[in-house]
């Protein structure tokens, strides 16, 4: 380090949901600045995330978040190296807004313009905190994702599990709203669970031998038909016992699966990224699952962990150093693959 | 003044650059292709064909809307991102008010409208007094029944100007028999249009800026139903 190449100061920009976001990121690990402006209250009445009313909240907010990021980092444009913005996945209409108004800005500017995968920067959030050490394990959680990612270096990805239905954020989402919690039902869940014990014996989707993909649907399905067993039996069931028995189910194959993805690639460090890493049953037992292992578990603060342009920044910053950047074409990809490096 | 203006409310997309009155450079297509891809690369097209730099711009031009959400969206977020960015003032003309400018030398009433689907359109209409327009009715969303009823109230000769004029000509042509229509594919007068209404214009509010879409997102629209506002 050091260097001039390796230094650099990029305006990141995040849209591919319901937070319009923006920050400034230097070399790749220092968040010089990092804004959020959040729609979730808009979209709780509706009970999940509306893309036309997400896509007309950014325009709302997007060159806001971009100036207040310039703002509170006291950065001017010229004192950029690059402009860095999610490309998918993601909503469509939602990404095309932070694209759109990026490659303007970027071109207004005369600065390059670095794509980023909105997962890539999910791992990347690690970085942040502390620097990513290859070869490493990614456990991918969130609304849209359940993946397990083998890294051998930076931005090179080897998919070896991920969900064959619902992503595990989603099953909560689903759960939380049959039991009658609010939206967004994870963190809901989870602070009911901490309430109770796990008595309800839920079924695991262990999947064929040696898999290390992901099913959630039928989890979700016995919470449903456990409640409907019971109304019909004029019984109630406690939601909390509900919500902890269901968590418990989630957290024993998140972690079983890892553990067996360790097992057959051994590697340094397991980062967790992605909403549901703010979960503090998963986080408890990964934790469990990590002491006394050779390898480290780094788990991002709250934070980070959530959508954000930080992670954006720090997965940029890599991108950058290769000069890999995006032409004028750049376009909203919602299923945007991560740059697979082999098959598996 | 220097403008850079941009227009993707429609099929069509078109970019321009304007001195004052007079336009400089312009590129419009109407070719069904993703307007994210396209508009990037006809903004430096036009700054490399004349040699202009982002930085001596002084104004940006952009259609508000109605049209596609999605055009829309790309083309006021870019303009408004433009205008941040180099800090200069953006103005926002109404994509229907673009599209009357093709009927600028007609002799009578001009009807710009876009379809809005089920039956409606995204409309208004325009009169041209010696290449002076003058807006007759607001821009609305509105089913085309209705807005038919209203115009047959006109005396004068009526020119429909729209990319989607063969989805509804038999019914403006039960209506009003005597209505006109622009060629096919000849709806667009070109953005560098827009620098005339500019002029009557002050810049909006960049940050606060959001396209007109002159409808609520449907989600919006039926939890209003239920719940009121």
């Amino acid at each position: 380090m050091g260097e001039i190449m390796t230094t650099s100061l990029i305006l990141a920009v995040e849209t591919s949901c319901d937070e319009t976001a923006a920050a400034v990121i230097q070399n790749g690990n220092e968040i010089r600045s990092s804004v959020i402006a959040s729609q979730m209250e808009s979209h709780q009445r509706f009970g999940g995330v509306v893309p036309e009313v997400a896509s007309r909240h950014h325009v709302e907010q997007i060159t806001l978040v971009m100036e207040q990021a310039l703002a509170e980092a006291d950065v001017s444009p010229d004192d950029l190296d690059a402009v860095a913005v999610t490309e998918g996945p993601g909503l469509v209409g939602a990404l095309l807004v932070g694209i759109s108004a990026v490659k303007a800005a970027a071109f207004a500017w005369d600065l390059p313009v670095l794509p980023v995968h909105h997962i890539a920067g999910h791992i990347y959030a690690n970085h942040l905190v502390e620097e990513l050490t290859f070869p490493l394990m990614a456990l991918v959680v969130s609304g849209g994702h359940t993946e397990l990612i083998y890294m051998e270096d930076h931005h090179s990805y080897e998919k070896l599990g991920e969900t064959r239905d619902d992503a595990v954020g989603e099953a909560y989402d689903k759960v939380a709203r049959t039991i009658g919690l609010p939206y967004p039902g994870g963190p809901e869940i989870d602070k009911l669970a901490g309430t109770a014990e796990p008595e309800l014996a839920l079924p695991r989707a262990w999947l064929e031998e040696g898999s290390l993909d992901f099913s959630f649907s039928g989890l979700k399905s016995a919470v449903i038909n456990t409640l409907h067993n019971a109304e019909q039996k004029g019984r109630t069931v406690d939601p909390a016992v509900l919500a902890a028995s269901f968590q418990e189910a989630v957290c024993d194959v998140l972690v079983t699966k890892t553990m067996q993805a360790l097992e057959q690639r051994p590697v340094r460090q397991l980062v967790v990224a992605g909403g549901v890493a703010a979960n503090q049953g998963l986080r408890a037992g990964l934790e469990e699952a990590a002491a006394g292992q050779e390898w480290k578990l780094s788990i991002p603060p709250l934070a980070l962990c959530t959508d954000n342009a930080a992670m954006i920044g720090a997965a940029a910053h890599q991108q950058w150093l290769k000069g890999q950047k995006a032409d004028d074409r750049l376009n909203g990809m919602p299923g945007l693959p991560l740059p697979l490096t082999s098959s598996s | 003044m220097r403008m850079l203006s941009i227009d993707t409310s429609t099929y069509c997309l078109s970019a321009a650059l304007t001195e004052d009155r007079e336009r400089i450079a312009e590129i419009t297509t109407n070719i069904k292709k993703n307007h994210s891809l396209r508009l990037q690369p006809a903004v430096r097209t036009l700054m490399e064909e004349t040699g202009w730099k982002m930085k001596d711009l002084e104004a940006v031009g952009v259609t508000a809307g109605p049209g596609s959400y999605t055009g829309v969206r790309i083309g006021v977020t870019s303009a408004k991102s433009y205008a941040w960015a180099l800090d200069i003032p953006l103005y926002a003309v109404s994509s229907l008010e673009l599209l009357s400018y093709s009927g600028r030398g007609f002799h009578g009433l001009v009807c710009p409208f876009l379809d809005a689907r089920r039956g409606r359109v995204f409309t208004g209409l325009y009169a041209y007094d010696d290449g002076h327009m003058q807006q007759v009715e607001e821009d609305r969303n509105t089913s085309m029944e209705d807005w038919l009823e209203r115009l047959q109230r006109e005396e004068k000769p009526i020119l429909f100007v729209s990319p989607d004029a063969d989805v509804f000509r038999s019914t403006i042509c039960g209506a009003l028999p005597e209505a006109f229509f622009t060629e096919r594919g000849d709806y667009h007068p070109g953005v560098s249009m827009i620098r005339y209404a500019v002029e009557r214009q002050e810049p909006v509010d960049t940050h606060a800026f959001v396209p007109n879409y002159t409808r609520l997102a449907e989600a919006e629209a039926k939890w209003r139903e239920q719940y009121g506002n």
